[in-house]
Parts: structure tokens; sequence; C-alpha cells
């Protein structure tokens, strides 16, 4: 369990210190093939699937289960990215700033498009990628796949595909990463 | 990267220093995706109110703040100066408290006095004041679209994306400035900006349109307009400002474009990846001829749609970061 740098995590950067792993990084595959296979069992296929990564932590986990899903069904998905600061409800509370560019890559009207995400906690970043999305067309469905729900929510929004319900404390933080799933806190820098 | 590094305002490219104008960039990239799709906007600065103070005539740079507002979902009010209560005498102090009063977040100033927006800044109370043009002071913005615009052209050319070069595709690049320096606003943010991010910066103008003194100016100055084409990375036109009596300054138009114009046959002189910018309006047949303009490595129009971006990255720096008030 290393230390490590999150820089940009909100509201401010820090130093993640883990006090406990939860998942391995072979859990973590092994999850993310389980929510794989559910998403073609729970469309019947993969026709008009598009995967899209929220940036940044969803963003790793979305290609790779991109690669998973072509391996089951041996077909491409096509894979964006959705970074949502413009959308967030706490700006000018804190700092919101863009970490990387939008990237959607194809008109997602009428497609069935799977949110993948690393953790999810208040719901508030979802919200923010609902409403973003909402701007590149009008999806058929919107699924929710997130490595980790940790609760907490603030809003009326929960994941279709889960690869472990987490129990936490508010103050805790829950790290994603190649080495698997950590949870510790934030430490200032 | 997550705390914004800008600052209340923005008067001058020096509140931004090379962090802050590094951001900028980075922040427009983003913004420059909302421009590309089919509706763009955002909602991000809703119910926030900005207000385009020009005492100076513009379009572009008028219109390009005001769209950058509204795609980020602010409402703009517009005070033109002919239609308002400066006609009747107001002062400057007296129309922007009047402005502030009306519970506005963000002041956009043209004024034909270097420093006006400064004395803004110094009366407001919450409101943040950005300078679209001050006398022969600065443009800041103008800067930043340039230094955008270049790099988006570098990245191009590279295969690469934009915010891969970061800012290191500046250092060491070199930078004329041509035309009348003296005069222009523009000049001194792009001399600031560039150098900020590395770049080595040269000038050439008439003596006449050079400004009285150079020190402390981190350019050089070339000589002979010739020889320093073929040693430019970036070429930044200037118009020459004739309401600011710069017409006075040279003995006629014919023999400044014969010398300091960017005519079709100097243009040959150009180095093949040289990137020519005018932060317009530009006058065809003077500082550059028209099939000049019109050729690849002329930037103009590219210059235009980015400033929009790079406007709405500065309002969103401004008026998003923490501590701006939130009206809820």
């Amino acid at each position: 369990m290393a230390e490590r740098e999150r820089s940009h995590t909100r509201p401010l950067g820090g130093v993640f210190v883990p006090h406990s792993q939860v998942l391995s990084a072979a859990d973590v595959q092994r999850a993310l093939t389980r929510m794989a296979h559910e998403v073609v069992e729970r469309n019947g296929g993969l026709d008009d699937v598009v995967l899209i990564g929220l940036q940044t932590g969803g963003v790793p986990l979305a290609l790779r289960m991109a690669e998973l899903l072509s391996d089951v069904e041996g077909e491409a998905v096509p894979v964006g990215t959705l970074d949502v600061a413009f959308y967030r409800d706490d700006i000018g509370l804190r700092p919101v700033l863009p970490e990387a560019v939008t990237d959607i890559p194809c008109d997602i009207t009428s497609k069935l498009v799977v949110l993948v995400d690393d953790v999810l906690f208040t719901g508030r970043t979802v919200r923010a990628a609902l409403n973003a999305l909402s701007d590149y067309g009008r999806a058929r469905v919107v699924q929710l796949a997130v490595m980790v729900d940790r609760g907490h929510r603030e809003l009326p929004i929960r994941p279709d595909f889960v690869g472990k319900n987490l129990p936490t404390r508010r103050d805790e933080m829950v790290d994603v990463s190649d080495d698997g799933v950590a949870i510790g806190r934030l430490e200032a820098r | 990267m997550s705390e914004p590094t800008a600052g209340r305002h923005l008067l001058s490219i020096a509140d931004l220093g090379p962090d802050g104008i590094a951001e900028v960039l980075r922040v427009a990239e983003s913004f420059a995706e909302v421009e590309r799709r089919a509706i763009p906007k955002v909602p991000t600065l809703r119910g926030r109110v900005v207000a385009t103070l020009f005492f100076e005539e513009s379009t572009r740079t008028r219109i390009s703040f005001e769209t950058a507002a509204k795609r980020l979902s602010a409402d703009v009010v517009s005070l033109a100066l002919a239609s308002s209560s400066v006609k009747k005498g107001e002062s400057l102090r007296d129309t922007v408290e009047t402005v502030e009063a009306m519970g506005i977040d963000a002041v956009i100033v043209r004024h034909g006095a270097a420093g006006a927006p400064q004395r803004v800044a110094g009366w407001v109370e919450r409101a943040h004041v950005i300078n679209a043009g001050d006398g022969w002071h600065e443009h800041p913005t103008q800067a930043l679209l340039d230094c955008f615009t270049v790099r988006q052209v570098l990245a191009e050319r590279a295969g690469v994306s934009p915010l891969s070069l970061g800012t290191e595709c500046f250092a060491g690049l070199r930078v004329l400035i041509v035309g009348d320096i003296a005069h222009s606003r523009v000049a001194r943010s792009q001399v600031l900006a560039y150098h900020a991010l590395g770049a080595r910066v040269a000038l050439c103008a008439p003596g006449s349109l050079l400004p009285p003194s150079l020190e402390g100016w981190p350019v050089t100055v070339a000589g002979d307009l010739d020889d320093a084409l073929g040693d430019a990375d970036v070429v930044s036109l200037l118009r020459l400002q004739a309401e600011r009596g710069s017409g006075a300054f040279v003995p006629s138009l014919r023999e400044y474009t014969a010398r300091y114009g960017l005519t079709a046959r100097r243009a040959a002189h150009l180095s093949k990846d040289a990137v020519v910018t005018h932060p317009g309006p530009m006058v065809r047949g003077v500082e550059i001829a028209s099939e000049v303009a019109d050729l690849p490595a002329a930037v103009v129009t590219r210059q235009v749609a980015n400033g929009v971006a790079v406007r709405m990255a500065v309002l969103f720096l401004l008026l998003g970061a923490p501590g701006a008030e939130v009206p809820r």
C-alpha cells in the first residue's frame, strides 16, 4: 500500500495515505470482468452500447471494460471520455477545473450509454455527467457502472453495475488505482 | 493543478504569470471542445451577470466577450457609450458604481485611457474586472488567444493534441512583432505573454513607431524586415493605428507598406513553418497584402474563433473561483 499523490482530487490535491487494502489488482480485474458480463447480459448484447468514462478515474476503467467486452462478444465498443467540470453544482464554492478535454466519439442519440466511474459517493458527479450527456444528444438508456459504491448519496442516484459495495465513513477516502482499491485519508501536502 | 492560479481581476498579462497563462490555455482547450458541439453552451455561470463597458468602438472583442459569456450561460448587459449616461456627463466612477449596484459580477472594460481598468478595479467591491484594451497599455485576452492559436497550429503540424504540448512549445520560439508597436496595447500584452512562456521576442518597426524607450522590455529590435522574417517562427502583424494618430508617424502609407508591410514578395522570405497572426481589424494592402492574408500561414480567422474559447476560460477562471460570490 503506497502513498500516492492525488493532485486532481477535489476540493484540493494532497497525498493519499491508505490504511486498508480492500481489493487487490486481481480482484478489480475479476470485478470488471463480471461487470462486463453483466452489461452484455442486461442489454442482450452490445448493440448501440457506448462506454463513457468520467474523467479522470473512470477513463482507464472504461478502456479496460471495453477490452473485456470485445473479448466476451467479439465486437468493439466505442469508448468516450467526459469531463463534468462545467456542469458541477459547486462552482464558486470550491476549486473546480476541467481535468481533460471531453471526447465523445459518436452521436449518442438513441444509443445505450454506460457511464463508468471509479467511485460513487455523493452522486453529484453523476448528476453533472447526466446533464453534460444530455447536451450531446438524447441517449435511449443511460446506465451507471462503478468500481466502488461507498454510500453517502446526496441525490437519488443508484448504480446499475457495481464492483464492490464498500461501507465507509464520510471523512475517509477511497482510492482506485492499478494496484487495486484502498481506503485511507487525504493529507495536505 | 487543482487550485486556480488566476487572481480576482485580469488587468494585465503580468497578473497571470507563466502558470496563470498556462492554466488559461489549458482550460480554453476544454471550452474549444464545447464550441465544437452542436449546441455550444454549458450551464457553468448560470445566474451570473457580465457587463461590457466599452468606451471605445470595437466589434470583434465585444462580440467575442459577449458570446463567451452567453455560452457560459451568464447574462450579459452591454453598455454602449453612445446611449449611456456617460453622454450626459457621468464620470467613469459613477458609471461603474451604478453598474455594480445592480449586482453585476464582472465588468469588461475597454477604454481609451491607459490604466482605466485598474482604476475601475479599485472602485468595485465585489465585481471582477477584465481589461478588454486600455489605451496604448494592454489587451491581455488578445495576447492569450494569440498564444492559444499558435500552440494549436504547432500541435496540428506535429499531429498531437495542444494539451500535450503544454507551454514547452513556446520555449525558444522566435516571435517577431511588426508594425505600430508604440501605439499598440496588443504588442505590450504579447511581449509579456510570449516572454513569460519562454519565447524570444523581436520587434520590427520604424523608429517613430517604437516606444521612446525599450528599457526593461525583454525584446530585441530588428532593423530590416526582410532579414528578420526568415528567422521568425511567429510573425505578429499590427495595424497602423490611424485613429491614434499613428499615420502622422510615417511619411506615407505607401512607404510604410514598402518597408514594413507583409507584401506578397516579402512573404516569400517567411520560413515555411511560420505562423502569421494579426489581431484585426486587418487593413489589407497596408500592413498585410491581401493575397498574404489568405495564405494558410495566416491564421487570422482562427484567432477570432479561438477568442471565444479563451475568453470563456478567462471568465470561468475569474468568476468560477471559490470565494467569488455565488447567487443562491
